[in-house]
């Protein structure tokens, strides 16, 4: 995908492919000698992490679909069924249901290593870009996903989130009754929630091809946030990072695996297992954990068109940050006042993602709303003015020179030693 | 990369200064029942269930629990398979056949009522959700299959502030693989029966005192569970506790009956991947090693 392969077919019949459709070429200059810049952290592994948690999701889902029924009066014994009667059916329920808190956990420090490195930053921008669309139809994905169980808090879930789109003057209602397919959540909610479910992943490997291929356009960000300027600053993608990727995947599926073995409902709610009763109100509705940020600042606001607003507000200010944020350096390694306010932020929408599974009431609603402020206020306010007041640190002349320089010193304090 | 890292476990402690600083509006304290994690077999990465125990509670289920209880998910084969309560496939026949279990319609297009067979789920003890809600004072008794796993019992460090807890709760459940919360307020619920106190007379009204109940502390269950009751023939020592304990074991193992196969494929895929992942550290170590980076 960057420029013209360099790829040289060795057999007849792959040069004969190669005339006709060059697909060999293709994979061989995107992912074999496509130049990466050789300075990467371990951060940067979570795009390759993001593509195993994609197909594994997708396998297993396709499994499921196959002893699942998307009916009100069976959604929940069908699961029942999955987990007890078919073969290897609570390890692929399981896996699917950790599976997507899994995805989200990764594609969250894959969003924080973004923001912090300014891989927003042109000529990044459609890479971002389409990265925020991904997040927003793995969130999409999720909810939907969720109410397909058929429990307490599928049902009220969708019931609260559903309802919020009520809130939208004069198309609100006509948005929710399409949204529920009648006029409460009922089993036509269900069944176009499970039509979307299976849709959505398919249109998200699209997306993230879309991204892969823009990223391959403009080359990898790196830690000094400064451009490849020859190739002293890179090695090819293949051996080095596909063996560094899947060392990390691997240690990713440690954790992976020891969250859907040892402790599998650790990240869902208790709730789930008790059949939907549209008769009985939990008391405490609470979506899935990855979720809660966005919840908090839904709760935030005292005004239910005002929340909903400043929920979808706080995703489409992603959308918009490439040309909020003015300052010229891209890495926060480099950027001293920038970097103290994108930790105080890492900590506000953690605090938004605790404060969200909390009832909203007394001192959790008024640290919400502190925190909302921050939120806001670190794209709408701090970033733009950031760029011209703060003076940022001498940047290295290349990639190459960043890493003699951090090798020089490390020798120099051995030889010390 | 160690800027980071160092700067993320920064980020943490910065928290932690808020949650103590917020500590105090938050202590808004929804009181609730002091529960205690308590000893199970089938707790941690290597748990399986004590076959004679869940025989124990299986009889309790039969001779209390299943007079107003469902138990909807679980068929009697289930009863004999691998990592449950050790029925060899006679025993299993022999229980099915115990139970009369409504079939049909025949040829004649009659309902008719014949001994259960293995493939049988467990028969409901009333016919319908409202038969079970008008003879229990108008709320259907729920359904024990998913009970162990639909219920939650706070237990974890408690350093008496909210938020600490709760964050340490988030580390500990997970790092210690504790997932027995729901046995544990199954146990508690079991076992907290109380004289109704002065003060809550008129709250409890003619339902039954429960401190552990997690919903307000009247419940419509009577206590269920009394020493004596059901008769144990392995010297097991018939008492309330040990009755609570017993049957709760059941129910995790219906909640959960794959839990020992779960565990002991979690335990060799783990250690494959831990064994994977060192070969691949030192691999790409190896790879990586003529390139300064």
């Amino acid at each position: 995908m960057s420029g013209h392969s360099t790829f040289e077919p060795q057999n007849g019949f792959l040069k004969w492919m190669e005339s006709r459709l060059p697909i060999a070429g293709l994979v061989h200059s995107s992912f074999i000698a496509y130049p990466v810049p050789k300075n990467l952290n371990y951060y940067w592994t979570f795009g390759a992490i993001l593509a195993v948690c994609l197909v594994a999701q997708i396998v297993t889902g396709i499994v499921l679909v196959m002893h699942y029924a998307p009916n009100t009066a069976l959604a929940f014994a069908s699961v029942e069924h999955i987990m007890r009667d078919v073969k290897w059916g609570w390890l692929l329920r399981y896996m699917h249901a950790n599976g997507a808190s899994m995805f989200f956990i990764a594609v969250y420090i894959h969003i924080f290593r973004g923001l912090y490195y300014g891989s927003y930053k042109a000529p990044r921008e459609v890479v971002w870009i389409l990265g925020v669309v991904i997040f927003l139809l793995m969130m999409a994905t999720g909810f939907m996903g969720y109410v397909l169980p058929w429990g307490q808090m599928s049902f009220w879930g969708a019931t609260v989130i559903t309802n919020l789109f009520s809130a939208f003057p004069y198309v609100g209602d006509m948005i929710v009754t399409l949204l529920w397919g009648g006029f409460s959540v009922d089993n036509p909610t269900l069944n176009r929630f499970f039509s979307l479910h299976y849709l959505l992943p398919f249109m998200l490997v699209g997306v993230v091809a879309l991204h892969i291929w823009a990223f391959h356009v403009v080359g990898n960000n790196n830690p000094t946030g400064v451009e490849v300027k020859d190739s002293k600053d890179t090695v090819p993608f293949t051996p080095y990072y596909t063996v560094k990727d899947i060392f990390a995947a691997v240690v990713f599926l440690v954790f992976f695996a020891w969250m859907m073995f040892m402790v599998p409902n650790f990240m869902g709610h208790p709730d789930n297992y008790v059949p939907a009763d549209p008769l009985v109100t939990p008391p405490h509705i609470v979506p899935e954990w990855y979720f809660l940020p966005f919840y908090a600042i839904l709760r935030a606001i005292p005004d239910k068109l005002g929340g909903v607003l400043a929920m979808f507000g706080a995703i489409a200010v992603l959308f918009v940050l490439p040309w909020l944020d003015t300052s010229k350096v891209r890495s926060m390694n480099y950027r001293p006042l920038g970097r103290q306010f994108f930790w105080i932020f890492v900590v506000v929408c953690i605090g938004l993602g605790y404060l969200g599974g909390k009832p909203a009431e007394g001192g959790y609603i008024l640290w919400a709303r502190i925190f909302t402020v921050y939120y806001f206020a670190y794209f709408l306010v701090i970033l733009p003015v950031l760029g011209f007041i703060e003076k940022p640190k001498p940047l290295p002349a290349s990639i190459n020179e960043a890493v003699l320089a951090k090798h020089g010193a490390s020798a120099a304090a051995e030889a010390k030693a | 990369m160690i800027t980071l890292t160092k700067n993320a476990v920064r980020a943490l402690v910065v928290a932690g200064a808020l949650a103590v600083s917020s500590a105090g509006a938050m202590a808004s304290g929804e009181g609730g029942h002091h529960y205690v994690k308590q000893d199970w077999s089938f707790a941690g990465p290597f748990g399986k269930f004590d076959k004679a125990q869940l025989q124990r509670g299986f009889k309790i289920y039969r001779e209390v629990c299943s007079s107003c209880h469902s138990m909807d998910y679980v068929a009697f084969r289930n009863l004999g398979q691998d990592g449950a309560l050790g029925f060899t496939e006679d025993e299993v026949k022999a229980i099915a056949a115990e139970y009369e279990v409504e079939d049909g319609p025949n040829a004649d297009g009659d309902m008719f009522t014949r001994p259960g067979k293995p493939f049988d789920h467990i028969p409901s003890p009333f016919p319908n959700v409202e038969a079970a809600a008008a003879a229990n004072g108008g709320k259907a008794p729920p359904d024990l299959s998913l009970i162990a796993k639909a219920r939650a019992a706070s237990v974890g460090p408690d350093v008496g502030i909210e938020v600490f807890n709760d964050i340490l709760r988030l580390i500990w459940h997970p790092l210690t693989t504790y997932q027995e919360y729901g046995p544990d307020y199954i146990f508690a619920l079991l076992t907290s029966y109380e004289e109704t106190p002065e003060d809550l007379k008129e709250v409890v009204g003619d339902k039954y005192y429960n401190p552990a109940f997690g919903s307000g502390v009247a419940i419509g269950m009577a206590p269920p569970l009394s020493d004596e009751l059901v008769e144990y023939t392995d010297g097991t020592p018939m008492t309330t506790e040990q009755y609570a304990r017993d049957v709760t074991a059941f129910l995790m193992w219906a909640a959960e009956p794959k839990l020992e196969e779960r565990k002991h494929v979690g335990v060799n895929s783990l250690i494959f991947l831990v064994v994977l992942s060192f070969l691949l550290f030192f691999t790409k170590r190896k790879l990586w090693s003529g390139v300064k980076h």
